[in-house]
């Protein structure tokens, strides 16, 4: 008779468990805002849009501009650049997609779905190796484009081609693209 | 180790009261009288040497608190005040800034020590990893500690060590990214992440001061290991730390405070970057990034394997690795000056340490990037392949009878000396399996 009433679990044991058990989640639940707070804020959240006129850029120039904090490489690409980058066969790529967030995600990376139809000339990227976050080189005049004609990351050797698509080099990703639109011929809107 | 017995006796009524109350005197009488093995080497001061580092660090770290801005739009300016402006400020951040590397410098050279002489080994396995954790939160620390200067180098830095963690990226998708931001704080380095670095900077040194009681504890409870790798089996194995060790440490921290010193004086920005005078600036990227030279080894694995989540993988478990360099290390005789083909392993692993930490200052192109793989490739085999066959193979020297015997030369030299064990026992088998 003992032992069975032994083997039953007591008042005394459910308490054990029961507290321990709200402790145990307690602690948890109260480290959680502990962990949050070193996520982006409110302010860092509000997303801003910005305008960019394009009028004043020529075939072959580039610009940079700051979206959210992030460099915003704008170029106006060359009639050459562009075949270049029309050319390039899809089985040659790095990276297969075309990290356009307006399109599917596995939207293949080809130079249609790198920039807006009608819009060719024009290729919009966010300037933040996808390696280890660097800036690439590219944007200016006598810098190096690497082997690809396009971005050079200097960090650690990434080239990406005319159309921002990583073609050799450690990086993993092409250059991502931001969302972005024409508002005119010569304005686009980027958020 | 022989049992270390407390010969402290009170003297005084203050020191008896206090002994049955709180006994810290008998403690520190105790840390003073401990038995250490009378064949210490040089390479033995170095861990009283990273003492002294430390605490360099952090009086000199404090006293900088108090005049640095962790505010991207004043922290450069108030680096600069401290330099010009201050009263003493340029000695005391050259003091720090130099001492990070001379912090690393000691570290180096206590790992390879640990290493040659197999300090590692049973029983002092936790006494080795405790001193890896010291070194994974020394790089931690002095990583954020960079990053205040807000220069460019700091910023850059910053901006691909924690996109190391973006890597995970490819394992689940958003992960690596969800982790970066929330290093970040934001979308990108900002002001927001130099203060959250800012505030573990000033955190993680009391981490190591903790830990390093922990490592200090360790090896008072298993004895010292010495250059013979021998047990210590008798008294006149040992002499006490104090007044032998603490002079012949003393000896050596003035070497190295020399040394120490010619930098702080003489070329306090030899060993930084020039580029981390120019304020950070998010839109540019310094042509060549280079971390501090005392990283330069793992950034060279690093970039050593062209993709990116491997390459993040391989630059962690090369310092990762050590902790289990216990157990793939099949010798049972701890001391390499007894391992004759051993001797020679090591000391390639140590060129091709000193090879990565030279490739990793280069450019990731052409032969540099042939070397840095071949580096890279033998670094991993001396510890998953190296280390547990040559153990199996190699023939041990023969040893000494005991570590009197290795200092004095003959056992009744042995016998004779301090009245000590008579004739010395055979010792442990894990320490020499060969005897003579």
């Amino acid at each position: 008779m003992a032992a069975a009433v032994e083997d039953e679990p007591t008042r005394r044991d459910f308490l054990v468990v029961a507290s321990g058990a709200f402790v145990a989640v307690g602690g948890a639940a109260a480290m959680w805002p502990l962990i949050d707070q070193m996520n982006p804020d409110a302010s860092s959240q509000a997303l801003a849009a910005i305008e960019v006129d394009l009028a004043p850029i020529a075939p072959g120039q580039a610009i940079t501009v700051l979206w959210r904090g992030k460099p915003v490489f704008i170029r106006r690409r060359t009639p050459a650049e562009i075949k270049q980058a029309r050319q390039t066969p899809l089985e040659d790529l790095r990276d297969p997609y075309a990290r356009n967030p307006e399109l599917p995600p596995d939207a293949p990376a080809t130079d249609a779905n790198r920039t807006k139809k009608g819009h060719e000339e024009w290729l919009v990227l966010i300037g933040i190796c996808t390696h280890l976050g660097c800036i690439p080189k590219g944007q200016n005049i006598g810098d190096k484009k690497g082997d690809y004609n396009g971005w050079f990351c200097p960090c650690h050797g990434s080239h990406y081609d005319t159309a921002g698509r990583i073609r050799k080099g450690p990086a993993p990703r092409n250059l991502d693209l931001p969302p972005y639109n024409f508002t005119s011929e010569t304005m686009i809107k980027i958020g | 180790m022989v049992h270390h017995e407390s010969s402290y006796q009170p003297g005084t009524a203050i020191e008896r009261w206090l002994d049955q109350r709180l006994p810290i005197i008998r403690m520190a009488a105790d840390f003073a009288a401990f038995p250490t093995p009378r064949n210490l080497n040089y390479w033995w001061t170095f861990g009283g040497i990273l003492t002294f580092c430390l605490a360099v660090q952090i009086i000199t770290g404090i006293v900088l608190a108090m005049h640095y801005q962790p505010n991207d739009a004043l922290a450069f300016d108030s680096v600069e005040r401290i330099m010009r402006d201050v009263n003493w400020g340029w000695l005391i951040r050259y003091t720090h800034a130099v001492g990070a590397s001379m912090f690393f410098l000691a570290a180096y050279i206590h790992i390879f020590r640990g290493l040659y002489y197999g300090s590692y080994k049973a029983p002092r396995e936790l006494v080795w990893i405790l001193g890896v954790m010291l070194f994974l939160v020394m790089i931690m620390t002095a990583f954020m500690g960079y990053s205040l200067p807000w220069g460019q180098m700091s910023y850059w830095a910053v901006t691909v060590i924690t996109n190391l963690f973006s890597s995970l990226d490819s394992i689940i998708d958003g992960l690596g990214t969800a982790i970066v931001q929330w290093i970040w704080g934001g979308y990108s380095v900002t002001g927001v992440t130099l203060t959250r670095l800012y505030s573990l900077h000033y955190l993680l040194p009391f981490v190591i001061a903790a830990i390093v009681v922990l490592h200090i504890w360790a090896f008072h409870i298993t004895g010292n290991n010495n250059p013979t790798g021998l047990d210590v089996r008798q008294e006149s194995d040992t002499v006490p730390f104090h007044p032998y060790y603490t002079i012949k440490d003393g000896f050596a921290l003035a070497l190295f405070t020399l040394l120490f010193a010619w930098f702080v004086f003489y070329a306090p920005n030899y060993l930084g970057h020039p580029d981390n005078y120019i304020r950070a600036n998010p839109l540019q990227t310094p042509p060549h990034i280079v971390p501090e030279w005392y990283f330069l080894p793992f950034y060279a694995i690093l970039r050593a394997i062209p993709n990116k989540l491997f390459g993040v993988i391989a630059m962690f478990a090369s310092i990762l690795v050590l902790f289990i360099v216990p157990w793939l290390d099949t010798s049972r005789v701890r001391s390499t000056k007894y391992r004759p083909i051993y001797k020679w392993f090591f000391w390639l692993f140590v060129a091709t340490c000193l090879g990565l930490g030279y490739l990793g200052s280069k450019p990731p192109e052409g032969a540099y990037l042939v070397w840095a793989r071949i580096c890279t490739f033998w670094y991993f085999f001396h510890f998953f392949v190296v280390l547990p066959v040559v153990g199996l193979i190699e023939k041990p020297k023969p040893m000494p009878a005991s570590i009197t015997e290795s200092v004095l030369g003959s056992s009744e030299g042995a016998a004779g000396e301090r009245g000590g064990g008579g004739t010395p026992e055979p010792g442990g088998a894990t320490a020499c399996p060969e005897k003579r």
